[in-house]
């Protein structure tokens, strides 16, 4: 990293290629789901179409919304490890109680919200590393999903059954959903004065206080959203898979946090993106199995695939980023 | 009062303590029945904790957002690897552990590679390395059914008057590890880098090639952690290290080193191990489902980690 200020001769052309190098940077997330979609089209050309996407991008939606929900934790510099296992109870907890016991099932739910609005308070009035207490947290969740459904099965509510099937013209459903969500939460977090606020938080901290803003509110409000989209995810998991189980959204964590990553999210500095994070989840659900199954690549390499397009897309930030500079 | 004053200022006294009442609650539970063979079976089990905990306590000290995600994916890759190299035999055991141990180093030096070439948070690079090494491991260990050469097996599970072996040798390696932080240059060096890295280079502390030995050391302890989990559990699986991740992390806070880094402490690691593992057995012993015993894990954690208290940014 060359720390050296640069020279004042040539500062427009520089700004112009560093503007250039930016706006690249911005687009990375973009670049990479293409690639992979120029990949697919040329292994199967077949696969794109409206039939196909909507089975290549099945899974797609639970796992947007959980990198969502992950998002929010990094915007303020923290980090959930816990968000797999709490899709798996939200599962466990959509197909059973939601369906059985309406009422119960959605004050479980929102009480799940609140448990993690009152992490938030916790982790920043005791000042603790968010990493330990949600690493804790990920084997609550984990016991009370096999509390609640300690075998296998469940159903999911009709109603979201018929919502996850939906078939709407043209645009498949999946890409209609990541559009949707993207476009939601991008005019949330990026265009409204709280959601300032909210990235702020994770981005000078001492400022934000020294203007009169409270970082106990910021944190409890981000914690509560990532609990939110935590409970969406869980419950759009059910609704494509139908039956549920306790280990289901285990590999959820660190999808997650691959997807924000991917998606040009930072993890400190409040720097993060909502539509980069819905197409970083695109590209690994799109990458993880559709692809390799059309490569022929054997599914235990599925796992090195994600590690390795990670690896790939960071390697290509630094080498942006050096021109950035 | 003076004692008072000291177990305030040694914070991880409290995790011995804790040990303790844990241990007590579940003799008391049980009448005094079994009292000594719990401490044996507790002492052989949190030896693999202590191990991978000095590791990740290592990297810890480095400073904020310095922690090892890829251990579980690396001590299950290195047990596969030590159970093939020694392929049952007793004259490979050395040959084995020697495998484990570079399988573990390669590991960790490719973690700090990635974290030095990519210029990326040490979390997303060990995390990236993890999905690989994982990989590599599902691919190479499939089907995999070497038991450990019989000698190896034994050495892993010998007793001298009630006190595992391999307990004794970690314990002479935790007092290695300590006089390594406390005495020597490289310990002091890397409690500098979690102090302040930019004054810790200022002062002339080779900050890249300490955080590269340390990396490589974490793996090489993975590495060595999963020759002997494979040794006492009588073979390699790809999920043998999958508690480790945890496990790392949760004894070297509770053992009273600081998240924020430049404050590590050798022996809290051990009182914590010991802290895990009589836990697990009380609540075995109290008969709780698998579902309760996850849940009061996670809550215990939890509490112990809000009673401990972070500590205000130095800034």
């Amino acid at each position: 990293m060359t720390a050296i200020a640069p020279g004042t001769l040539q500062k427009s052309s520089q700004r112009g290629s560093a503007a250039r190098a930016r706006l690249l940077r911005g687009l990375l997330p973009a670049l990479s789901l293409a690639l992979v979609l120029i990949a697919i089209a040329w292994l199967n050309p077949r696969a794109i179409s409206y039939f196909g996407f909507n089975l290549m991008l099945n899974l797609a939606i639970p796992i947007a919304l959980a990198t969502i929900a992950q998002m929010f934790v990094i915007a303020g510099n923290e980090l959930d490890l816990s968000i797999g296992t709490f899709v798996g109870f939200v599962g466990c907890v959509t197909a059973t109680w939601l369906r059985d016991a309406p009422l119960m099932g959605i004050v479980v739910l929102l009480g799940s919200i609140g448990v993690y609005a009152l992490l938030g308070a916790l982790i920043h009035l005791r000042n603790l590393p968010s990493i330990v207490v949600t690493l804790g947290m990920s084997f609550v969740w984990q016991g009370l999903a096999i509390l609640v459904l300690p075998k296998p099965g469940g159903k999911a509510p009709d109603w979201l059954l018929s919502i996850m099937s939906f078939k709407p013209p043209y645009i498949p459903f999946p890409i209609l959903a990541a559009l949707i969500i993207a476009a939601v939460v991008h005019f949330g977090l990026m265009r409204t004065s709280y959601g300032v606020i909210l990235r702020g938080s994770g981005g000078n901290a001492a400022a934000l206080r020294r203007a009169g803003w409270s970082l106990l509110r910021t944190k409890i409000v981000l914690f509560a959203l990532t609990g939110l989209f935590g409970v969406l995810s869980g419950m759009a998991l059910i609704g494509i898979t139908t039956s549920a189980d306790a280990n289901i959204g285990n590999g959820y964590t660190l999808l997650s946090i691959a997807g924000v990553i991917l998606g040009g999210g930072e993890f400190v500095g409040g720097r993060v993106s909502p539509i980069g994070a819905v197409l970083g989840a695109l590209t690994l659900a799109l990458a993880a199995s559709p692809l390799l199954t059309f490569m022929h690549i054997p599914p235990d390499w599925q796992v090195a695939a994600n590690g390795a397009i990670l690896i790939i897309v960071l390697a290509a930030r630094v080498l942006i980023s050096r021109r950035e500079r | 009062m003076a004692s008072l004053r000291m177990m305030l200022e040694k914070p991880w006294l409290w995790s011995f303590v804790g040990a303790l009442v844990v241990w007590l609650a579940t003799v008391a539970f049980t009448g005094g029945y079994g009292a000594g063979g719990m401490v044996t079976a507790a002492l052989s089990l949190a030896v693999f904790t202590v191990i991978v905990g000095v590791g990740q306590m290592f990297v810890i000290t480095l400073g904020p957002g310095n922690v090892d995600l890829s251990l579980p994916a690396n001590i299950g890759l290195a047990s596969a690897v030590a159970m093939k190299v020694m392929g049952g035999s007793d004259s490979m055991i050395v040959v084995g552990l020697l495998a484990a141990l570079a399988c573990g180093a390669a590991i960790g030096a490719i973690n700090y590679l990635l974290i030095w070439a990519l210029r990326i948070p040490p979390i997303i690079a060990t995390l990236s390395a993890s999905f690989v090494i994982q990989s590599v491991d599902i691919s190479y260990g499939r089907g995999l059914q070497i038991k450990p050469p019989p000698g190896f097996a034994d050495f892993t599970n010998w007793q001298v008057l009630g006190i595992p072996v391999l307990a004794m040798l970690t314990v002479l390696f935790t007092i290695g590890a300590a006089l390594a932080l406390q005495r020597m240059i490289f310990g002091r060096s890397v409690l500098a880098i979690g102090q302040n890295i930019r004054a810790a280079w200022l002062a002339g502390v080779h900050v890249g090639r300490i955080r590269f030995l340390t990396y490589t050391l974490c793996g090489a302890l993975g590495g060595i952690d999963g020759a002997l989990l494979a040794g006492y559990f009588r073979g390699a699986n790809v999920d043998i290290g999958n508690e480790y991740l945890l496990a790392s992390i949760a004894v070297v806070v509770i053992g009273g080193t600081s998240v924020a880094g430049g404050k590590a402490n050798v022996p809290g690691v051990w009182g914590a191990g010991l802290f895990l593992v009589l836990l697990l057995t009380m609540l075995n012993t109290f008969g709780v489902s698998a579902g309760v015993r996850l849940v009061l894990t996670g809550l215990i954690i939890v509490g112990v980690i809000t009673a401990a208290g972070g500590e205000k940014a130095v800034r």
